[in-house]
């Protein structure tokens, strides 16, 4: 697509401004970031931008009706989505974060804590490389075991079919995951430079 | 596996970069948004801006100021100065921020990470501790009243990380802008304490010391303040020593990989043939 319309959905955290520079960087005009139901619709892609405790970010999506919005794009009109960090979380079941939480279930699977011995450190802080499968669509640009910028404490676990990168932390962290026009992160390709930047290029480019 | 981090602090004093030195003398540097688009572009790994005249003054955050600096940065930033409020770091957080620190507002009222972390997660909340010696071993150091507390470092990570504190940027009074290296003994008393990551700062000269304090510490990113801002390519440069022994990220286009450093860690000229060979050599702009 030429010229897409590109909606970061806007759900009072998170770290919108970012985002919307890295993409800008590629040359992108239509950007938007709005919560509202009628520019979502209109939108080729969405981004889900993530930074932010699971409950506060769902119990915001739920108090903007973003979660039945979303919903209708995604589910049944297929719009292509990217979400970052907890926006990928989001997508999962449920979530152990300071309770139990629901998601939006787009992607069977829980969000857990992160569980490694010291001297290991939680949060999971910094660049770390990601093994990527052949097939992704996300990591097409990218060279073999590129490193992005992860800052987590919980992370998604979720059957194997749907991940297409993971990285290595003590434990096996899931670093991306596809399903159709589903798409997630748990690094951020916003803060990640030119790795991040390849990234949103092939994602875009995918619509 | 998981790299060690190179990260620049900012010290910014009424929205100019400074050089401090010891907490009490600045020279200015120039503007945020352009030490913040070099860093970038030399490879930098993460960006700390700290805006020291904000609590002073009884200023909220400059938004302003960091919407613009923000604009070319593509590594995480982490703004401190002058919050003191739930609506500063969301505010924050639509200007270009990714992380937050708290240094003064974490010591006179603490519940603010508590409450910050519940919102953004634990991992947007970096505590930010200035230690001094004293006769009595280390102390936290309130930057704002000049004076050394009761509390020690150690015991003020170990609070921070239990009220939800992701991240301690520890530095030392007496190192700042001094080039005599990290203290390593204040360093490993805060990181046997916790099992947050930490970052370091203060008194760094070269790349020596970054090796130094990443092999001898737990520390899991070091940082520099000064030194980075008078060279060209200083980023990159460094990161290139650091990576002969640690597993540092090293991607840009001039990595400096093999090049030979003298003991101060400053480059050593390449033979004349080889100069002559990259003489007409034609760099070709990666396009995304």
């Amino acid at each position: 697509m030429n010229k897409p319309t590109i909606v970061i959905i806007d759900y009072g955290i998170g770290n919108t401004h970012s985002v919307s520079n890295a993409i800008k960087y590629l040359d992108y005009k239509n950007i938007i970031i709005s919560d509202d139901e009628n520019i979502i619709h209109k939108a080729d892609a969405l981004i889900l931008p993530g930074v932010g405790a699971f409950e506060e970010c769902i119990g915001n999506l739920k108090n903007r009706k973003l979660d039945i919005i979303l919903n209708e794009a995604v589910i049944v009109n297929k719009k292509p989505i990217l979400g970052i960090c907890v926006g990928m979380q989001l997508m999962a079941t449920y979530s152990e974060e300071n309770g139990l939480h629901n998601g939006l279930d787009w992607i069977k699977g829980s969000v857990k804590k992160i569980n490694v011995p010291k001297p290991l450190a939680v949060p999971h802080v910094g660049w770390n490389d990601v093994s990527n499968k052949n097939e992704s669509i996300l990591f097409n640009s990218n060279p073999e075991n590129a490193n992005f910028y992860f800052d987590h404490s919980y992370h998604f676990v979720c059957d194997e079919q749907y991940v297409s990168g993971y990285c290595d932390y003590g434990t096996r962290i899931t670093a991306a995951v596809e399903r159709e026009n589903i798409f997630g992160v748990q690094f951020h390709p916003e803060k990640s430079q030119n790795n991040g930047l390849k990234l949103f290029r092939s994602f875009f480019n995918s619509i | 596996m998981l790299k060690k981090r190179i990260t620049a602090t900012l010290v910014v004093k009424d929205g100019i970069v400074v050089q401090s030195i010891g907490f009490k003398r600045y020279l200015p540097i120039g503007k945020p948004a352009i030490a913040i688009e070099y860093l970038n572009s030399w490879g930098i790994d993460e960006i700390i801006i700290l805006d020291i005249s904000a609590t002073a003054k009884g200023r909220i955050p400059d938004y302003e100021m960091i919407r613009n600096s923000s604009f070319k940065c593509y590594v995480p930033l982490t703004v401190g100065g002058g919050i003191s409020d739930i609506k500063h770091i969301k505010e924050l957080m639509q200007c270009g921020s990714d992380k937050i620190s708290l240094n003064h507002t974490a010591i006179i009222q603490s519940d603010l990470i508590k409450h910050a972390a519940e919102i953004f997660g634990n991992q947007c909340v970096v505590v930010s501790i200035d230690a001094v010696k004293t006769s009595d071993g280390y102390r936290v150091y309130d930057y704002l009243t000049q004076k050394a507390l009761s509390i020690t470092p150690a015991e003020m990570a170990k609070k921070s990380e239990e009220l939800g504190a992701g991240e301690i940027l520890i530095n030392s009074v007496e190192r700042d802008g001094s080039y005599l290296g990290y203290d390593k003994l204040l360093i490993n008393s805060v990181c046997n304490e916790i099992s947050i990551p930490v970052i370091v700062c203060g008194g760094a000269k070269n790349a020596k010391d970054m090796i130094d304090v990443l092999q001898n510490t737990s520390a899991s990113a070091a940082s520099a303040s000064n030194f980075f801002h008078f060279t060209e390519h200083s980023v990159n440069i460094t990161k290139a020593k650091i990576f002969s022994k640690i597993n540092v990220r090293l991607e840009t286009h001039a990595d400096y990989r093999d090049c030979a450093f003298d003991e101060n860690c400053r480059l050593v000229k390449k033979d004349d043939k080889v100069l002559e060979d990259m003489l007409y050599m034609r760099i070709e702009k990666e396009i995304i």
